[in-house]
């Protein structure tokens, strides 16, 4: 069952992928790329990371591409769009780096042995599920062991605030 | 089931770093690029469940640093807007030799 | 550094030889040093003067000029130049002096300090004080103070007065470095500064191309030559390790008599003396050299630099004497010379001419008198030949230096140094007249002045060499003989004609100049008197036994002294020459002794002497801008049988052309094409790499794609 649901998630999040990448419209891209997330958070919730699909919807879906969807309408893009896809030989080329990209990751995988089921790593996860809970299991390392870390990160979400503020200040005319 | 991920997360990078490189409305490139981050989020999670809690924390890290990043890139695109009147990047040249 | 500055400023130590007395150096350092001091002051005043007269003229003004018409910049150099001479005479008399005293077996060398020293190859510093470097030190300083006073009369209206006086002294301390050194490459310093300073002299008055490219092409000949003195040091390095003189001489014998080494040496020493004592066929320099000053001519072209290549025969006397080969060759290359100069001498008009001619037939004496073994014999010819043909030369420059006064006077552009236009001068300038018949009668080799006795003495030795118990090409030195004796009878005519041209006759100047002609200054003629009785008495120091005991000996005036005086140098290569020839031959080749020859010879110049005076003065001589074109061999003879001609067109162009082809072709094309080809070929790569900006964020985000695929594969692969 879980198999089933993993491939159909997976599809959709290709199929998504695809579409942001040759869609027209640019708010045709942005809705492409919400169903990609929402594919992938059920594709977390599958691997047993509910805290992180949840936070996937609501920041990543809901704050992000809101953002983005934000900026297209401020700059009036949604109307008289063209192809803009690059043609010719670059478009080429890049389809070949990508292919190349693929064969190194192939090469990658089929030496790598990957086992299926859950291993030691997985069982402390299941641990620290039970014990504290979905949201503590992710909390409880990040407020004890790796708190410098999340300090640091409030910092930079500090400083991006203040500069995206800076940065889209309209000049005083 | 762990493999199936990391090929998925596999295949979404490919087709995010073909967006980067084939499109050119700048939003959309960027938006692409959000699209490789998640790609990288999974391979993360999937690794995650071989090697512990550390992987999801670092998922955790990943988007709050996109979320950062995606505010200032479009600061940065909406004050470059107001210059060219496009977001077209062809026409960004002032890098040109 | 300072103990050797002491030692060159002090009294120089001696070994003192077993048994002989005591040879104390006085102060030797100083007589090199002294013509040194003079030419950094006349240097530094002539650079003085030289930006004064600049700032003057640019500023629109003259020359200061004092009352007697000289520039105040003249006073110090005219005390200085001929000041340091005297000094430096004055010591090297002392030193003299005291030689003479002390019957010295061994040359005293005195090392100051180390000029080089690599491996196994060490050279000094050093100077020797011999017999030989005694004497050439003497004439040098000597004759260089006459002609240094000299220079203060004539030289008096030039503008580049110090300048003049800076070469003259720079001159003296190389030549004096030459005779003085204690090996041969201090040697080879002084000859190529002896060279340098030619070249500075000879285009001494550089605006006039001519006279610049005179001293360009007296320079290159010397160089030419000096490639076989190089290869020549060469070869003794390799062969004994060391370059000095004292262990060269004393490991000589270790040579083959009649090698092919020290053939080798020799005839390689002697492409070198060739250059600078202008044999042929690098002869050429010296009748361009002319285009100096007159002193000039004396000091260098006469007295000393011309003669350091006879020195270097004579110094290297052991070698010579070890092949018969070369000295054959050196005799044989000094009498054709000798004939050959004479005879273009027969037909110049110029008087500078004829005696550059002269001076190159008479090094031909010198240098046949070195190569027959008469080494003793040559020098003393050199001395001989320094003091007449200075006083010839000096005596030509008063006369030129008259002639152009007249000249100026009514601003007419003759050739002041065209004897066509001369003539007659005798009544204007007696002093002049007398002493260069003094210094004519000396070259012709007439009893009792100074060339007959060296000159003939040459002779003798041709004869007696050749005629020796195991000479080795007895017919051959016959034949030099004969060319030897055929030289000084047409020395004899060309001279005498020189001096009827000038002196005798109707004066030829024109109506107006010939009231402006006066005799020199005294400061120009007191030195023509001095060499004028050196000319005459000079020559008895060296008249050799047969001789003295005959009535030409002229009874205690005489003495062989020279010869024993010099025997401690020339005693190893008469030993090798004794050794390997035998007995030198009692009478000359066609018979007679010696006293006889003498006699002969004598009578046969001085009736040349005699005949020419008739001759040439009966001849009608026309001034030159009249003057017919001569035809037939006198053209040939007047243009120097065209040898200048034949280098140009053989040598000298084909250089040019292969140098003009080096420099378009390989210099300009290929390897400025290459450098410059380095350049375009980095534009170009870097033209092409900077499309890679192409301004589009796509790119660049493609080009960091396809690095991390490198990374990665990298890394995986």
């Amino acid at each position: 069952m879980v198999d089933i649901l993993f491939y159909v998630f997976g599809f959709v999040a290709v199929g998504g992928a695809l579409g942001v990448v040759l869609a027209k419209s640019p708010v045709g891209s942005l809705l492409f790329m919400v169903t990609t997330l929402a594919s992938m958070a059920g594709t977390f919730v599958l691997l047993e990371a509910h805290f992180l699909a949840a936070i996937q919807i609501i920041v990543y879906a809901g704050a992000i591409m809101v953002l983005f969807l934000f900026v297209i309408m401020l700059l009036n893009l949604g109307h008289d769009y063209e192809r803009d896809l690059k043609g010719g030989v670059f478009s080429i080329i890049s389809f070949a780096t990508v292919g190349a990209m693929a064969g190194v990751l192939q090469r990658q995988f089929r030496g790598a042995a990957l086992p299926d089921a859950i291993t030691t790593g997985g069982a402390s996860i299941d641990a620290a599920l039970a014990e504290f809970g979905v949201v503590g299991a992710i909390a409880e390392p990040l407020y004890t062991t790796y708190v410098v870390a999340f300090e640091i990160t409030g910092i930079l979400l500090l400083v991006a605030i203040v500069g995206a503020l800076v940065l889209a200040k309209r000049s005083p005319a | 089931m762990i493999a199936q991920a990391l090929v998925l997360s596999a295949i979404l990078f490919m087709i995010g770093t073909a967006g980067v490189l084939i499109r050119r409305n700048a939003i959309i490139m960027f938006l692409c690029i959000e699209l490789q981050l998640n790609a990288v989020n999974l391979a993360f999670v999937a690794f995650s469940r071989l090697h512990g809690i550390e992987g999801q924390l670092f998922v955790f890290f990943v988007m709050t640093v996109a979320a950062a990043e995606a505010a200032v890139g479009l600061a940065i695109i909406i004050s470059i807007f107001r210059h060219y009147e496009t977001v077209n990047v062809d026409n960004f040249k002032l890098l040109r030799w | 550094m300072y103990a050797s500055l002491a030692a060159l400023l002090g009294q120089g130590g001696a070994p003192a030889a077993e048994g002989a007395a005591h040879f104390e150096p006085f102060f030797p350092g100083m007589i090199i040093l002294l013509p040194l001091l003079g030419f950094v002051l006349n240097g530094l005043l002539a650079i003085r003067h030289g930006m004064a007269s600049a700032v003057a003229v640019r500023a629109g003004g003259e020359l200061d000029l004092d009352e007697g018409g000289r520039p105040a910049t003249h006073t110090l150099p005219s005390l200085i130049g001929p000041g340091v001479m005297l000094l430096a005479f004055i010591l090297t008399l002392v030193n003299f002096i005291r030689m003479l005293g002390a019957h010295l077996e061994e040359p005293v060398v005195i090392s100051y300090w180390t000029w080089m020293s690599t491996g196994t190859f060490a050279v000094d510093a050093a100077i020797q004080l011999d017999q030989l470097s005694m004497i050439m030190m003497m004439v040098v300083t000597g004759v260089g103070f006459l002609i240094h006073v000299f220079s203060v009369g004539y030289m008096k209206e030039d503008a580049g007065y110090p300048r003049y006086f800076a070469y003259l002294n720079l001159f003296v301390f190389f030549m004096l470095t030459l005779v003085m050194g204690a090996s041969y490459p201090l040697m080879f310093v002084g000859w190529e500064g002896v060279g340098l300073c030619s070249y500075l002299l000879i285009g001494f008055w550089f605006a006039d191309r001519e006279k610049s490219d005179a001293g360009k092409k007296a320079f290159i000949v010397n160089r030419i030559g000096d490639v076989g003195f190089l290869v020549a040091m060469f070869l003794l390095y390799k062969t004994f390790g060391t370059l000095d003189f004292v262990p060269l001489f004393h490991d000589a014998e270790t040579l083959v008599y009649g090698g092919g080494l020290v053939t080798a040496i020799t005839l390689f020493f002697f492409l070198g003396a060739a250059g600078k004592s202008a044999q042929m066929p690098l002869y050429v320099w010296l009748p361009d050299a002319m285009a100096g000053p007159t002193p000039v001519s004396a000091l260098i072209h006469a007295a000393t630099m011309v003669t350091a290549g006879v020195y270097l025969v004579a110094r290297s006397s052991v070698y010579f004497a070890l092949s018969p080969v070369a000295s054959a060759t050196v005799a044989g290359v000094g009498v054709l010379t000798a004939l050959f100069a004479a005879t273009i001498a027969l037909k110049q008009n110029d008087i500078k001419k004829v005696l550059a001619y002269s001076t190159i037939s008479q090094l031909g004496y010198m240098f046949v008198g070195v190569g027959v073994g008469a080494y003793a014999a040559g020098v003393f010819h050199l001395m001989t030949h320094a003091f007449f043909k200075a006083l010839l030369f000096m005596g030509a420059g008063a006369v030129i230096h008259s002639m152009h006064k007249a000249y100026h006077t009514t601003h007419n552009h003759e050739d002041a140094q065209d004897m066509r236009n001369m003539g007659g001068l005798k009544k204007h300038m007696p002093i002049t007249w007398i002493t260069m018949w003094v210094a004519t009668l000396a070259i012709a080799g007439i009893w009792p002045f100074a060339g007959f006795f060296s000159k003939d003495e040459i002779i003798w030795q041709i004869g007696a060499f050749g005629g020796a118990a195991n000479a080795p090409y007895p017919a051959l030195y016959t034949v030099y003989w004969i060319i030897a004796l055929a030289a000084a009878m047409l020395t004899a005519f060309y001279m005498t004609r020189m001096m009827v041209m000038t002196f005798h006759g109707t004066n030829r100047t024109g109506e107006e100049e010939v009231k402006n002609l006066h005799e020199a200054p005294v400061v120009m003629w007191v030195p023509l008197a001095i060499l004028a009785v050196l000319s005459l008495v000079g020559g008895w120091i060296n008249v050799p036994p047969a001789i003295r005991e005959s009535f030409l000996g002229l009874g205690p005036l005489t003495s062989e002294w020279l010869h024993h005086w010099l025997e401690p140098i020339t005693a190893q290569a008469m030993h090798i020459q004794e050794a390997n020839l035998g007995e030198l031959s009692h009478s000359a080749p066609f018979g007679g002794g010696e006293v006889m020859w003498a006699i002969i010879s004598t009578v046969l110049a001085m009736t040349v002497v005699f005949a020419s005076v008739r001759f040439v003065g009966g001849q009608k001589v026309v001034p030159a801008k009249d003057s017919p074109e001569p035809a037939g061999f006198s053209k040939v003879l007047l243009n120097k049988y065209y040898v200048d001609e034949f280098y140009d067109r053989f040598i000298v162009q084909p250089i040019i052309r292969m140098s003009r082809f080096c420099w378009r072709v390989i210099d300009a094309g290929i390897i400025d094409g290459i450098v410059n080809g380095v350049g375009w070929t980095a534009r170009g790569i870097g033209f092409v790499a900077s499309m890679l900006q192409t301004g589009t964020v796509n790119t660049y985000a493609f080009i960091l794609t396809v690095g991390v695929l490198v990374i990665l594969g990298v890394s995986i692969f």
